[in-house]
């Protein structure tokens, strides 16, 4: 028994199988994306001021992330095409490229920029102890400046084994540049660079903290979602890049040899939906890192 | 029922393709792990009616607790701590936990478990390629991958009855802040909680029905007949076709929820607790910053849908048998068609109907309350042509068309009870008490349930090549009516008279429940409902007998026997694999019941259309003279 339409197109529809089904898929997709993306706007709108921090991602290397996807889905349509034109080996390493793009994308975000947030400290100050650390806040310029209050300290921690033991008192805080020298201009406005923390070395007490976390999901709404968002959409890279290593190994020639249309039609609805986290990711980017 | 009947024809010579692929398959992969819609749809309604009839023993064991609280359940309850634990029926009494339990997992359960795999994926599966004349769905091996999702996630669900603290507490719902910090006590294990295997079992359940959906909608547009065009689909397939659409659109928010809320219960983010949240008087350390709503939001925006999930493939199912029983065409197809496609679309924007009480301004509840009864336009089109249709007609109550003539005025109660629950005045009343109970029951209990047996009745020689008995089908059919409506009905009372839904102990402790209805209290009436539902259990017991006896020893028929006029007749009973002999051309439209100047009443959609027919066709007046 076989099942019509795999390859060739239905007359009336003028499509294959597959391709409807993907684009049933990515609707579906759209939907989840959707769900989660309506979830960070409430979140976002529901923050009270000073509360939806800025400028902790890093600018540069998330454009960087960027570029590289859009090149990948460049190179999967090069390699779909070069299948078109029954050209095998530009076919692989067109190929070969994508699946690098996909890999370097996620090797930056699982070795490089998620590790430096679980390395990075932030302490909430009780509203009631602003005025003791008024000195790494600089909330009397803030507001003359009419910028939102400054509640949190963040850096590095000095003593990790403050989270975790009772006995110590007080966190050591080497200060993030804003906090070091909080009343600089320059610092009104979130930095476009990564600059990493000062060797200014701030002790904050722990009775003074309303809530002293790393850089986790944990620790506010803006990281929970960033997390979760950038979680998925990490997934959804990776089930494309294990597709394309299918498509790419030996595997996929025997199909070549024996109906390459089938392969073309496959890196077709794979690449359809790379297009996707592409697209996914153009709207992660600015949402996370510019807004 | 057992596949080896239901595939013994394995080799029959088929038309296309088989010739060329002939080996044969072993017992695992022709009956376990099969790619074939066939047995996939038997696997789904298996499957399903199992969790049909363990979610309503769950339903059982509260209705002891309603009727007798604080009572020791004789016999079953000196059992249950073994099964569930010991601290769930101490001394064979309910405690209150446990009961949350039960409640929350029988609508999990039922609606997930249960409705959605017998209605969509069992019927959808068996019947909908056979009557578009399809040799298979159109991506067999993503069948079998969507239906051992399900398996997985049901498996999980069940296994949340024995993990410490006990399955999900939270209601159907796992309303926030409530499902965030459920079982977060001392001892609470981030994987192996109730609420947290909940979130789990769902994520396998979505990807099973999202498998299941682009499948059938890509089936339904790919793999048609020739000459089956759109409108001469039968209704049920545009039923199926809606409500894929549905299950494909509306689930993935709630899957957003479900991993924000399952980021919630394991890395202690705050999606859905608010800033400052106090439970058992000190504050939780979270970051705060969520919103409880946000939850409602989503899950209702899967919510609303999922009433039209659990509706349309029950109305497609009455729609085929109606037209076979009454030997009549379906009145107003047309009509039909486009009323489900309305409701479809307007399914996604009546959802905050469900949230009146959360104060969400008066501007959003006029925008969703006109919506919502927009909706009942389509929704009354749809029942006001199913009556018609059987007006005039030569009316055969076999046992599937009991039950499809019983939806109608099942449905009906159901559907119409919701217009006061749509305006958010008479909600504010009405909300999350007992009548809100009995509506929705009478929607998907005698409504869709009635016409999931309906399919079971009808369906089931296409599937084994014979008939189930006519006799204890009957014995099925009226029991059943009578419990359905002595549950329900008397629930709208109790609503009416402001019992709430949620009450442990049935509502004995309330006060003001002195209001008598018929002279019974509210809470008396718990015992005669509880009576009936039992009865009712007892009652499926002709259906199940009745159901295995008949796959070995019921009447064998032929391949037509209700001699009806869609595609999947044309098929041998029990179909092959690739199902039909001779590749199927439809004709005509799907139900040419009693074309006049025919020999028989009943004309098959792949008969030719012959001349003189034609001519009459073109003018209608030929016919009269």
């Amino acid at each position: 028994m076989e099942i019509p339409y795999t390859v060739s197109t239905r007359p009336d529809t003028g499509l294959w199988n597959a391709k409807v089904g993907i684009w049933l898929f990515l609707a579906s997709e759209v939907m989840l994306f959707g769900g989660l993306f309506s979830a960070y706007i409430f979140l976002r709108l529901d923050a009270p001021p000073g509360m939806w921090p800025h400028g902790l991602l890093n600018v540069p290397v998330g454009t960087m992330n960027t570029a590289i996807l859009i090149l990948s889905s460049v190179t999967v349509v090069l390699a779909w095409a070069a299948l078109k034109m029954r050209r095998y080996r530009a076919y692989w390493w067109y190929m070969l490229a994508t699946i690098l793009c996909g890999v370097i994308f996620l090797t930056v975000k699982l070795v490089y920029e998620w590790p430096q947030k679980f390395d990075h400290f932030g302490a909430y100050i009780k509203p009631e102890a602003l005025g003791k650390y008024e000195q790494y806040l600089g909330n009397e310029h803030a507001a003359a400046k009419g910028l939102p209050p400054r509640l949190e300290i963040t850096g590095h921690l000095h003593n990790r084994a403050a989270l975790t033991d009772p006995n110590i008192k007080e966190y050591e805080v080497y200060l993030d540049p804003v906090n070091a020298d909080p009343t600089n201009p320059a610092m009104d406005r979130p930095h476009f660079l990564y600059v990493p923390p000062t060797h200014k070395l701030a002790p904050i007490e722990k009775e003074d903290v309303e809530r002293a976390t790393m850089f986790l999901p944990t620790h506010s709404a803006y990281f929970a979602s960033y997390f979760t968002i950038t979680g998925l959409h990490g997934m959804h890279v990776l089930g494309g890049v294990l597709v394309f290593i299918y498509m790419w190994l030996p595997v996929s020639k025997k199909l070549y040899q024996r109906n390459p249309e089938h392969l073309a039609n496959r890196v077709e609805v794979a690449g359809l939906f790379w297009h996707f986290v592409d697209l996914i990711w153009i709207f992660v980017f600015p949402l996370f890192y510019l807004l | 029922m057992d596949a080896s009947t239901s595939l013994e024809t394995h080799h029959h010579p088929g038309a296309h393709g088989a010739e060329h692929e002939h080996h044969e398959l072993g017992w695992w992969r022709k009956y376990i792990f099969s790619t074939d819609h066939k047995v996939i749809g038997i696997q789904y309604g298996l499957c399903g009616l199992v969790f049909l009839f363990f979610g309503f023993s769950l339903m059982m064991l509260m209705r002891w607790q309603l009727a007798y609280p604080g009572q020791a359940l004789p016999v079953i309850g000196k059992l249950l701590p073994y099964i569930f634990g010991p601290g769930t029926m101490p001394d064979g009494k309910m405690a209150p936990d446990f009961y949350n339990s039960l409640g929350a997992m029988h609508g999990t359960i039922m609606i997930f478990l249960g409705i959605v795999p017998v209605a969509f994926a069992a019927f959808g599966n068996f019947v909908v390629p056979l009557q578009i004349g399809a040799p298979d769905m159109t991506f067999p091996k993503v069948n079998a991958a969507s239906f051992w999702a399900f398996a997985v996630g049901g498996v999980i669900m069940l296994t949340s009855f024995f993990v410490p603290g006990g399955a999900a507490k939270s209601g159907w719902t796992s309303y926030t802040p409530l499902a965030d910090i459920a079982d977060k006590g001392p001892n609470y294990n981030v994987i192996f909680s109730g609420q947290t295997l909940w979130l789990l079992g769902f994520i396998f359940l979505i990807t099973s029905s999202l498998l299941g959906a682009v499948n059938f909608i890509t089936t339904i547009i790919q793999l048609r007949a020739k000459g089956l065009t759109w409108m001469r689909l039968p209704f049920f397939v545009w039923a199926q076709f809606v409500t894929a659409f549905l299950l494909l659109l509306a689930f993935p928010p709630l899957e957003a929820a479900i991993v924000m809320q399952f980021m919630d219960r394991v890395a202690a983010t705050s999606f859905f607790l608010p800033s400052g949240l106090v439970v058992n008087g000190a504050a939780v350390s979270v970051s705060g910053g969520g919103n409880p709503l946000l939850w409602q939001h989503l899950f209702w925006f899967l919510g609303h849908p999922e009433v039209y999930v659990l509706i349309l493939p029950a109305m497609g199912i009455v729609a085929e048998i109606l037209a076979n029983n009454s030997r009549k065409p379906l009145w107003g197809y047309k009509s039909l068609v486009f009323s489900v496609l309305v409701i479809g679309f307007l399914s996604f924007v009546v959802w905050a109907h469900h949230m009146w009480l959360t104060g969400m301004g008066t501007a959003v509840s006029a925008f969703f309350q006109t919506t919502t009864l927009l909706i009942s336009i389509p929704s009354v089109i749809i029942l006001s042509a199913f009556f018609i249709s059987l007006w005039g007609g030569s009316i055969r109550f076999t046992v599937p068309m009991l039950f499809a003539t019983a939806f109608l005025p099942m449905f009906g109660i159901g559907g119409l009870t919701g217009i006061p629950l749509a305006f958010n005045s008479a909600d504010l009343y009405l909300h999350d008490t007992y009548y809100v109970i009995a509506h929705f029951h009478y929607i998907v209990a005698p409504g869709t349930i009635f016409g999931l047996f309906a399919g079971i009745y009808y369906w089931f020689p296409k599937a084994t090549g014979r008939k189930m008995n006519d006799f204890w089908g009957k014995v099925h059919f009226w029991p059943t009516l009578i419990c359905m409506n002595v549950i329900f009905l008397p629930m709208f009372l109790q609503g009416m008279i402001g019992m709430h839904r949620r009450w442990y102990d049935g509502g004995q402790g309330w006060t003001l429940s002195g209001d008598h209805v018929w002279g019974l209290t509210g809470f008396q009436w718990n015992t005669p409902i509880s009576w009936a539902a039992w009865t009712m259990g007892l009652a499926q017991i002709p259906f199940i007998i009745n159901f295995f006896w008949s796959i070995k020893h019921g009447k064998k028929v032929n391949d037509n026997p209700w001699e009806a006029t869609t595609l999947e007749w044309t098929a041998p009973s029990p179909p092959p694999h690739g199902n039909f002999v001779t590749t199927p051309i439809a004709y005509r439209g799907p139900y040419e019941y009693s074309l006049p100047g025919r020999d028989r009443d009943f004309t098959m959609q792949n008969e030719p259309v012959e001349p003189r027919e034609r001519v009459r066709r073109k003018t209608p007046e030929a016919v009269l003279v």
